[in-house]
């Protein structure tokens, strides 16, 4: 009888592999991290506890009691009505009745609405729907309740949107034009951030939630936390949750700064800070899944960039935990076993405060 | 789907099942890391850490508190009716709250 360890690849296939052979992917992992970050690698005895997570035969795992964390979600409700390209299970729900069943059939620890297309640029001509069907929940959910959307910033280059398409303007060499470009897209997502963060709030907003930002690169991140900080001056009372795209803000413009901080290249543990310094309630973060490696070699990253943003942190850091993000397998339907060790590693190991 | 759920059995403090929504208004208003914001709302429950995420103990509490049970209870105080005792419980702004009691006209809104 084999002695090898049940465990997934980065694109959720099951595949079996020795202790000794696990132990060398956390190493790995925690150390290709630490490299890419200038972090600390984890510890012996926090890989050994890591191994220990992983190489559990059950088939879930948990974190211990009084342990738990909150768990925020990016347009999960959606999911419940939603088909497969947003992951959804396609139940013919209304959108109220989608938030209600997750509060109260789930016990999620907090709700959200979004737009189907879930980004900021399409909500803004159909405001006043959104704004009532948020209000029209909200007088009937008991945890806190989100707007949620991704600022993406892609939607404002040609032919989608008016600037134009810096991406077709890089590779014919005219970088000041496509830096340009950038710069004017993410004055227009600034104020459409702006725009439908003020027009919520009007109608009691508990909380705005800026998924995935810097998803088309630094200029993206930019216009976020401008949007976050004039959301705050303007609306002091609105927590806001700006979450991060990927493990490095990606250098898309490659000169654009936020308060004297260079956006490019950020990594989790810088920011959170500038998250922070923008005004921002929590921070997300978001670590890659690589799909040709390991869940112990992923994890073991994961593990090592959040960890050291919730050490920077002073506002509670959630770690998105959605597919193909912080460990769990790039897949349509992460299973089970590795979504939970990924949950539990993130909060005993990452000292995430929330996921 | 079942992703999320999986996340809320593993490491979720069980919403309104147990006190994770409280805790959850916490970070969310004042900024508070996880463990603060636990030990703030334990000591406004008068339990410990540990209670806050025991269905025996939260359940009742919630009950005599009026803040919402995950099972409905025929005229027990849900969504924004539980929302205004939980503003006034833990001493902080909801803002759907804050609107619909300025919409009621009560008093201090």
């Amino acid at each position: 009888m084999s002695n090898d360890i049940v465990t997934r690849m980065g694109d959720g296939e099951r595949v079996q592999l020795s202790a000794e052979d696990i132990r060398e992917d956390i190493r790995a992992g925690t150390a290709d991290a630490a490299k890419r970050a200038g972090v600390p690698e984890l510890t012996a005895e926090e890989q050994e506890r890591l191994f220990d997570i992983v190489a559990d035969p059950s088939r879930i795992v948990s974190v211990n009691p009084g342990e738990e964390v909150i768990v925020t979600d990016d347009g999960c409700t959606m999911s419940f009505y939603s088909g497969q390209d947003g992951g959804g299970v396609g139940v013919p729900l209304s959108r109220m009745q989608a938030v209600l069943t997750y509060e109260r059939a789930c016990g999620a620890d907090t709700t959200s609405l979004g737009h189907s297309d879930y980004s900021y640029k399409p909500v803004k001509p159909i405001i006043n729907f959104e704004a009532n069907d948020y209000y029209n929940t909200s007088m009937m959910t008991t945890a806190p309740f989100f707007y949620g959307a991704q600022p993406n910033l892609g939607l404002y280059f040609q032919p989608d949107g008016p600037c134009p398409n810096a991406a077709e303007l890089m590779p014919m060499g005219k970088i000041d034009e496509a830096r340009r470009a950038q710069e004017e897209a993410a004055g227009h997502l600034t104020k459409d951030l702006v725009f439908v963060g003020r027009r919520l709030a009007d109608v009691g907003l508990e909380g705005l939630n800026l998924d995935t930002s810097g998803s088309a690169g630094d200029a993206d991140f930019m216009a976020a936390l401008q949007a976050v900080a004039e959301l705050k001056r303007k609306v002091p009372d609105l927590p806001i949750l700006m979450g991060a795209s990927g493990e490095f803000v990606l250098g898309m413009h490659g000169e654009v700064a936020y308060e004297g901080t260079r956006l490019a290249g950020l990594y989790p543990q810088d920011q959170v800070k500038v998250i922070e310094t923008a005004g921002a309630d929590i921070a997300g973060v978001a670590i890659s899944t690589a799909t040709t490696e390991s869940l112990p070699y992923n994890l073991s990253r994961a593990v090592t960039f959040v960890k050291a943003a919730s050490e920077a942190s002073h506002i509670p850091v959630h770690a998105n935990v959605g597919m193909g993000v912080c460990g769990i397998p790039m897949m349509e339907q992460p299973p089970i076993d590795s979504v939970t060790r990924v949950s539990k590693a993130l909060v005993q190991l990452g000292k995430a405060d929330g996921l | 789907m079942g992703m999320h759920i999986a996340h809320i059995m593993a490491s979720c403090m069980g919403g309104i099942r147990t006190s994770g929504d409280l805790v959850a208004w916490m970070q969310m208003t004042r900024k508070m890391r996880i463990h603060e914001a636990k030990a703030y709302v334990a000591e406004k429950l008068d339990v410990g850490i540990i209670d806050l995420t025991d269905e025996e103990i939260m359940r009742e509490i919630r009950k005599d508190l009026g803040i919402g049970t995950v099972t409905s209870i025929a005229g027990g105080p849900k969504g924004i009716r539980a929302k205004c005792k939980i503003a006034e419980l833990l001493d902080i702004n909801i803002r759907s709250v804050a609107l619909f009691k300025s919409q009621m006209g009560f008093p201090g809104s």
